[in-house]
């Protein structure tokens, strides 16, 4: 394998086929989870705690047992609790005891939307109506629900048994589950270095990741023991491992078959209705099909968590910073496990900073255990950090691209958690962005009616995973291939998998035909998640697609009776290197598998270390209406090192729909709670995602400079997008109004009060 | 049988769909989309929110967009529905805004994009050549969570064009 800084001709990488799937999805025919029928096949539902903090005291299933068409009825009773091991799940690890805990209550119930039982009927409506036909009685107790209230001496305790981690001593009795700590340097040394010190805190609420289909699983516990799931899931076979152990049956008697998924960002990683589906099968003798529905998906799925951060940055008079602190305090959920440890990880990641502290705090709340969320844990961080980053410029006076690319990390330099980063193209997004059109453009600051006009600019980095994948290949006599994956396709996989597999069978995009597959019929793949996909299922289908041109060299080595070491490939033809006379197309030779030994089928397997870290700028321009605080984005060019673009139109996709849930975030999306720990706005009417109508188009520049542990150099694209817009849309509303956000979302009412609080200290002053 | 299993009696309703009538036997409480869904067999039309705010459920009643989940099946006896697998002409040609979907890459997931097709279908319908703001005032009632609505707009542009 060789990568070179040289742009590279390919033939079919770079370009913009219509994706495999997409005929299926435009003409409604795709099948996703909720479109599963099965012969025989009956509906659950779920009751769920309407107490985020209680103690079960009593549950009575009689009378929905004995309900016409009620067919099963299961509580904590009827599911064992995992072993207390750990499950790597891809974005994050997860607690197979806690995970059975929080998928069924077993005595207590530790959020809101806790399910305390479940029914199997023959209809969904008799599912529901036998729902109310449970008695559950209840102890409420009181609920822990902010960092600050669950550090507070005398809290009551979300997991009295846990036994916390802070900084390597063991701690009962608490809600903190884990602190850690990256040092480096000597951060008061470089504090007294510097000039310009600015320290802030900032605090956030949970958001959620608003996939817009919900979660979904269809089970079959079959008279021989064996399972079978089809749910809509990042990946099939975490599900298998996070089932088995909870159902205590062997991982090899469950199959699990990923549907086509509406969405995921993270959030469907986890496990949620998979194994109440399963026992309620068992019981009812039928395959069982449960639909969460939306309030429910808000409640009691997985979150990114809210919480408080703390940043102190210092800098010199040459505009370098000579010392940060980080302190990250990130709600888990009612389980541990938020993902503050890839908060830390990140939050200072695009700088070359000497000397860092960086502390996280992953803390217990009785709220729904927080699960990935597209660069989980990263945004919130940059949030802080890329806010304090646009203060120290304004102080120093500099220009915000100018210090990042200052400050800016590139190949050799030092992370502040450890890692040394290999080739990165940090600085070359950023100077992309840089001599973008609208970073050149003149903003007007006041607009006639009024209205303030702001720029900002954030920087973000994800580390982007590698984990494990498998494809295989198989040759048809008609010279077309079939590619099976155990990837799930969340969106344009299917095309970027098989379009690296043409690139080397000299094949166009659609002679490859990907099929995204159960359990059973391919070797093991992670997660869809953690922006691997293209890059570590690419490479598999790289390697399959190597061992192919390998095995079909033997079978022209057969046909022509010469050394297969004779026979080179190249542009879809394979040809003697001593006998200019030989050569058979691709095809061709396709059609001559039988006379040369049979079907050729060949597979590529790979474990990936990392899929090259990829950094994104943002550059937004808003509109701040002074009367209302409302905030429009008027205009928004996100940057990105992608490494290399394999279908670009998807590249700028996942860029557009990243930097889009980060507005949603900066300025919208929250959890609001009441004090007894109830989300009030669990609709999509309330709970505020953007629409077509709040935005503009989203331009995206790509830069390529080529990950050097991947064949055609990919980097993983889909989480970076997502970081820099909360942090670039709170410097847009400061330039815009001399206001410094430091809550988010930034909503009207912050944003009006943050301005009349300018203006009356503009007007005293 | 025509009685579910808590009692209710239930009716028959003739729709036509997609230029087709059915005559299916419902719960008189079953929405439209669940109709379609588990009555006709029709799943293209897609559940998002069942509460009438994200539109993946929107499908033509009479050549009006409506989310179907807000619409009950009993309503739409000798009414003619139009969901994602009725919007192409015919079998062989897909509908100029499928076809531009699928060159634009509108689509990520998928599961928003029939009820973006309908909805945008309709604007057309009336509106052959909208603005972009046109557009996104038009499809505002339809959640897309992976696109960022880019690819959406200019997809629906290039099909009115």
């Amino acid at each position: 394998m060789t990568t070179t800084e040289q742009p590279q001709e390919y033939k079919v990488i770079g370009t913009r086929p219509i994706r495999h799937d997409g005929l299926d999805k435009v003409i409604g025919k795709a099948l996703y989870g909720g479109d599963m029928k099965l012969p025989g096949l009956v509906w659950g539902a779920v009751l769920r705690s309407p107490h985020a903090h209680a103690d079960i005291k009593r549950i009575d299933t009689s009378k929905a047992s004995a309900a016409p068409g009620v067919l099963a009825v299961m509580t904590g009773a009827d599911m064992p609790v995992a072993e207390s091991i750990e499950l790597e799940t891809g974005e994050e690890v997860t607690n197979l005891a806690h995970a059975s805990l929080k998928l069924m209550a077993h005595g207590r119930v530790t959020y809101k939307g806790h399910p305390v039982a479940a029914v199997a009927a023959v209809d969904h409506n008799t599912a529901l109506e036998a729902l109310k036909l449970i008695d559950v009685e209840y102890e409420v107790l009181k609920p822990v629900l902010t960092v600050d209230e669950a550090v507070a001496e005398g809290a009551p305790l979300v997991l009295p048994d846990h036994v916390g981690n802070d900084l390597g001593e063991k701690r009962r009795g608490t809600n903190v589950a884990d602190h850690f700590r990256h040092e480096f340097g000597d951060p008061a040394k470089g504090f007294s270095e510097a000039t310009v010190i600015v320290e802030r805190e900032f605090s956030l609420t949970m958001v959620h990741q608003g996939y817009i289909e919900p979660h979904n699983a269809t089970a079959l516990w079959k008279s021989d023991g064996k399972i079978e799931v089809w749910t809509s899931t990042q990946g099939a076979f975490g599900v298998r491992s996070a089932l088995a152990p909870i159902l205590q049956v062997p991982e090899t008697d469950i199959k699990v078959t990923p549907m086509e998924i509406g969405g995921g960002f993270g959030g469907k990683i986890n496990i949620y209705l998979e194994p109440l589906s399963a026992i309620l099968s068992k019981k009812a003798g039928r395959p069982v099909k449960i639909v969460m529905d939306r309030k429910s998906i808000f409640e009691a799925t997985g979150p990114t968590p809210g919480g408080r951060i703390r940043v102190k940055m210092g800098a010199n008079d040459a505009g370098e910073i000579t010392a940060a602190e980080v302190d990250l305090y990130y709600e888990a959920g009612a389980y541990p496990g938020s993902p503050v440890g890839a908060g830390a990880m990140c939050s200072l990641a695009c700088y070359r900073v000497p000397n860092s502290r960086i502390d996280g705090w992953d803390i217990l709340v009785n709220k729904p255990k927080t699960a990935a969320y597209r660069a989980p844990g990263a945004t919130q961080a940059a949030f802080a950090v890329e806010s304090v980053v646009d203060e120290v410029c304004r102080r120093l006076g500099m220009d915000p691209i100018e210090f990042r690319l200052l400050n800016g990390v590139k190949e050799g330099d030092r992370r502040a958690d450890g890692p040394v980063y290999p080739r990165v193209g940090n600085l070359e997004q950023l100077q992309a962005l840089k001599e973008s059109p609208h970073y050149a453009s003149q903003l007007d600051k006041v607009t006639e009616d009024g209205k303030l006009r702001g720029r900002g600019v954030a920087n973000g980095f994800w580390f982007n995973g590698g984990m494990q994948s498998t494809v295989t290949i198989n040759v048809n006599s008609d010279g077309e291939v079939g590619l099976v994956e155990g990837s799930v396709d969340i969106g344009g996989t299917r095309a970027s998998v098989a379009m690296q597999a043409a690139e080397v069978l000299g094949l166009r995009a659609e002679e490859v035909h990907p099929v995204v597959v159960d359990t059973d019929s391919v070797g093991y793949t992670d997660v869809t998640g953690g922006s691997r996909t293209a890059n570590a299922t690419g490479y598999a289908a790289y390697l399959a697609a190597h061992n192919v041109i390998t095995a079909m060299k033997e079978r022209a080595a057969i046909l022509w009776e010469i050394s297969a070491d004779d026979i080179q490939f190249a542009d879809g033809v394979f040809s003697s290197e001593s006998d200019s006379e030989l050569s058979i197309s691709f095809k061709e030779l396709a059609g001559k598998l039988t006379e040369t030994g049979g079907p050729l089928a060949a597979s590529g397997s790979i474990r990936q270390r990392g899929s090259g870290g990829g950094f994104g700028a943002h550059l937004v321009d808003v509109e701040v209406d002074p009367e209302t605080g409302k905030v429009d984005v008027i205009r928004y060019t996100a940057a990105q090192d992608v490494g290399k673009a394999i279908h670009p139109s998807y590249v700028e996709g996942q860029i557009q729909g990243g930097a889009t849930q980060g507005i949603g975030w900066a300025l919208n999306e929250e959890y609001f709670w009441t004090d007894e720990g109830t989300m009030q706005n669990s609709t999509f009417l309330d709970y505020r995602m953007p629409t077509s109508l709040d935005l503009p188009m989203i331009d995206t520049i790509l830069t390529e400079v080529p990950n050097p542990t991947h064949p055609f150099g990919v980097r993983g694209v889909g989480e970076t997008p997502i970081i820099a817009p909360v942090g670039a849309v709170a410097n847009a509303i400061a330039d815009a109004t001399g206001a410094r956000l430091t809550e988010a979302p930034m909503k009207p009412s912050r944003v009006l009060k943050a301005v009349k609080a300018v203006e009356e200290h503009n007007g005293r002053s | 049988m025509t009685q579910n299993a808590s009692g209710t009696q239930k009716v028959v309703v003739s729709p036509t769909i997609n230029g087709q009538r059915y005559d299916l036997l419902i719960d008189p409480y079953q929405s439209l989309l669940d109709t379609l869904r588990e009555a006709a067999g029709l799943t293209g039309t897609k559940e998002g929110c069942n509460d009438g705010n994200c539109g993946a459920c929107t499908v033509m009643l009479d050549g009006r967009i409506v989310d179907s989940c807000l619409v009950l099946g009993a309503e739409t006896d000798g009414h003619e529905v139009t969901t994602v697998e009725g919007i192409a002409p015919d079998g062989e040609h897909l509908h100029p805004l499928q076809q531009a979907f699928l060159e634009e890459a509108a689509l990520q997931c998928g599961i928003c994009t029939p009820g973006f097709l309908v909805s945008a279908k309709a604007l057309l319908d009336s509106e052959p050549n909208p603005s972009e703001e046109r557009i996104r005032l038009w499809l505002a009632g339809n959640l897309c969570r992976c696109t960022g609505y880019d690819k959406i707009v200019r997809a629906v542009q290039k099909a009115g064009e």
